[in-house]
């Protein structure tokens, strides 16, 4: 354990004046989500240390890393699906747009109504299709009739590019589909219930490069209406989609910047090593 | 010498065996132990090999004779001038032979027929005949047997193979032991039923609704075998109160333990429900029929049920369900466990709030597990005895009134089976025909379970 802390004390030097400035990155208007001085503890042990961040929402964000790096770990503090875990803890600040997300008041339903995440794995539930798609705004009340509901179906399954395929079999288990359209299938569950920013950890790691492909044209198409960031083990697929990168390096935020100046002309040494393939 | 004494002489040579043999192939070994060790086995396997070989055939024949000596000893009895004296009638002359034989292993003392105590010389004289064939016989076979293995003790002998292949055979014969015994068990009830059956028209068995068993038909030819209010006592204790008693309750402290209870209290929960599938039923019993039983009468006789029985369908049945409870819930909670935290977490991300993920996501994936469980539970309540005995009566009432004496299958198998019995009457075998209907329900029950249980478990995998 305090070998971990003293080979993390370099990188967190580095990290503190980048942190300092986020404002560097943020071309645009208001960031999204933000994140000041996040430390994450599971248990004893330390997993993310002292991280700050802005999302923007015009632009995809890409978190990479190599494993182990926490860049899972903070995603998921961004909709408090740590929560899930007894001795994980967090330190610091997140706010959605401008409220912070770890304050008593913060419904922890209504946050993650509002930034859905899409999973590792594809895990439809193993109801139909529709019956997948309708899970969230049932539950949040959205609809207001039949109709209603038919009508946020079909248009979160044509968001997703999933209507086509999928419109004369709704009635279907989603865990007969094939694992890209599983996946697709769970964007267009997060997009039902019409969020403001998606979480995707890692979300084509267990797809095959076809629906890897499909995915990453779904999210160019989704930017701009949703807030969107991504972990991601493949930096060519960070390059692809996104604009912005982070990227982790032992639980801390090394570098985040524009996309094309992290991999064409990164400041830091250690994201340099690391996208040349040096180490990860 | 008795057989248990021959059992231990021939396994005490088998010993020897085993030193004799090793020594021998320990000093192949030694002979040869400048070149690459020529033996094909360790010298232990050699030993175990003929010590088997002594042991095995000996011990075999030794069954067998077991089984054989008693004919031959009758028969070389019977030779003897002072069977002659005998009486022709088969069934006098059997207990005289069997009384005479008792005293001559010397389970009696006495003879209670003085016939008898003329024939207990005979029959010493044959005990002591065969036994000694038998003795000798084995010792021979221990002797041959040992010496042909140690003969063929070489290097190249496979003996380590040989050995492996014995063990094998002896883990199969052990697991097949249980089968062979359940068959057998079948079988029995089988042929048993088969015999009532021969008395009893099967239609009036199982579709009659009037049970009142005798010994003898009444003068309308009606026997008194009908089982269906057994079959309805059965199925509205077991499988309708004890399951509206036990599917809720335990499903919720499933639901409980895996989703809300903190790990400390989980960690002590868990094994005290379990502790409680191993109370004895009878403990049950005496709940049912001391406390809950007379309860339940008051309370229905203030409620104005004014034929309320102190033995009721309801507290057998709740008992039995709360008997059930940590089967089910047990059950439950590797069901609700084995659903992947993917979908709780899937539904989480939804915002959907712990409840709404337990009931909508969470129960029904790990409904076929619960069903599955649930009929597992069915066929335990189904074959279970003491509760009923006890607390439910032995009134065979078709009646869907919970405060009413039922009885069951099993109480009735108790009733018919206790006792002094003659078995050739139907009325005793009618105990075998109700048996092998349980049988029959239960195992199908269980395979139903299985199967689901199974398939569901493929589901997630």
């Amino acid at each position: 354990m305090h070998e971990d802390q003293k080979t993390l004390e370099p990188s967190e030097s580095v990290n503190m004046t980048d942190a300092a400035t986020p404002a560097k990155t943020s071309e645009s208007a208001t960031p999204k989500m933000t994140a000041r001085h996040v430390d994450v503890f599971y248990g004893d042990k330390q997993a993310i240390n002292d991280v700050s961040i802005d999302v923007n929402m015009d632009s995809v964000t890409a978190f990479i890393g190599p494993s182990g790096c926490g860049k899972s770990t903070f995603l998921r503090c961004m909709n408090r699906m740590n929560d899930t875990i007894p001795i994980a803890r967090v330190n610091g600040e997140i706010k959605l747009e401008g409220e912070d997300i770890y304050a008593s008041k913060m419904d922890v339903v209504q946050l993650r109504a509002r930034v859905g995440m899409v999973f590792q794995k594809p895990n439809p539930f193993p109801k139909s299709i529709y019956d997948n798609i309708a899970y969230g705004p049932r539950i949040h009340g959205l609809a207001t009739g039949k109709e209603d509901l038919d009508e946020i179906v079909e248009s979160s399954l044509q968001r997703a590019g999933l209507w086509g395929e999928v419109k004369d079999r709704l009635q279907d288990s989603g865990t007969a589909l094939s694992g890209g359209q599983q996946q697709r299938l769970c964007i267009a569950r997060a997009i039902a219930v019409d969020p403001e920013v998606i979480l995707m950890d890692e979300p084509c790691s267990a797809l095959d490069p076809i629906a890897t492909a499909k995915i990453e044209e779904l999210i160019h198409e989704l930017r701009g209406k949703y807030a969107i960031v991504i972990v991601t083990h493949n930096m060519q697929q960070a390059a692809r989609v996104s604009q912005k990168t982070a990227f982790f390096h032992l639980g801390t935020l090394v570098e985040y910047g524009d996309t094309t100046d992290i991999f064409t002309n990164p400041r830091e040494e250690k994201t340099r090593d690391y996208i040349t393939g040096r180490y990860g | 010498m008795t057989s248990a004494t021959l059992l231990f002489l021939v396994i005490g040579l088998g010993l020897m065996a085993w030193f004799f043999g090793r020594l021998k192939a320990a000093g192949l070994q030694a002979r040869d132990a400048n070149a690459r060790s020529v033996l094909h086995s360790l010298p232990n396997y050699h030993g175990w090999y003929v010590a088997l070989w002594a042991i095995l055939p000996a011990v075999l024949f030794m069954t067998v004779w077991s089984f054989v000596s008693p004919a031959l000893i009758t028969d070389a009895a019977l030779t003897s001038p002072a069977a002659a004296q005998l009486p022709q009638d088969g069934f006098a002359r059997a207990a005289i032979l069997s009384e005479a034989r008792a005293i001559a292993y010397g389970n009696q003392v006495n003879a209670f027929n003085p016939l008898s105590q003329s024939m207990v010389e005979p029959y010493r004289d044959a005990i002591a005949h065969y036994q000694m064939i038998g003795a000798i016989a084995a010792l021979l076979l221990v002797f041959a047997c040992g010496a042909y293995a140690w003969l063929k003790i070489k290097p190249d002998l496979r003996a380590r193979t040989k050995i492996e292949r014995v063990t094998m055979l002896l883990l199969l014969l052990a697991s097949l032991i249980a089968i062979i015994t359940t068959v057998g068990i079948f079988l029995s009830l089988v042929f048993e039923t088969a015999r009532f059956f021969s008395m009893v028209s099967p239609i009036d068995f199982l579709f009659g609704t009037e049970w009142n068993p005798k010994a003898v038909a009444g003068p309308r030819g009606e026997t008194g075998f009908g089982a269906i209010p057994l079959f309805w006592g059965t199925i509205f204790i077991g499988a309708i109160i004890a399951m509206i008693v036990a599917i809720p309750l335990g499903l919720m402290s499933a639901v409980y333990l895996t989703q809300y209870a903190p790990a400390k209290f989980r960690s002590w929960m868990k094994p005290i429900l379990e502790v409680l599938a191993g109370v004895p039923t009878v403990v049950y019993g005496y709940f049912a029929a001391l406390t809950v039983a007379p309860a339940l009468r008051d309370f229905a006789v203030s409620i104005g049920i004014s034929n309320a029985s102190s033995e009721s369908a309801l507290a057998a049945g709740i008992v039995m369900g709360i008997m059930i409870i940590p089967f089910v819930s047990s059950m439950a909670d590797d069901s609700i466990a084995a659903v992947p935290s993917a979908m709780r977490d899937g539904s989480l991300a939804m915002g959907a709030t712990q409840s709404e993920t337990i009931k909508k996501v969470l129960i029904p994936a790990a409904l076929p597990g619960v069903v599955g469980g649930v009929l597992l539970a069915v066929s335990r309540a189904i074959g279970e005895t003491m509760i009923v005995v006890m607390a439910a009566g032995l009134a065979a009432n078709m009646t869907a009134n919970p405060f009413a004496s039922v009885t069951t299958v099993t109480a009735q198998i108790v009733q018919l089976l206790t006792g002094d019995q003659e078995f050739d009457s139907p009325k005793t075998l009618a105990a075998f025909a109700l048996g092998l209907v349980l049988f029959i329900v239960t195992l199908l029950l269980n395979l139903i379970a299985l199967r689901v249980v199974k398939k569901y478990r493929e589901a997630y995998e």
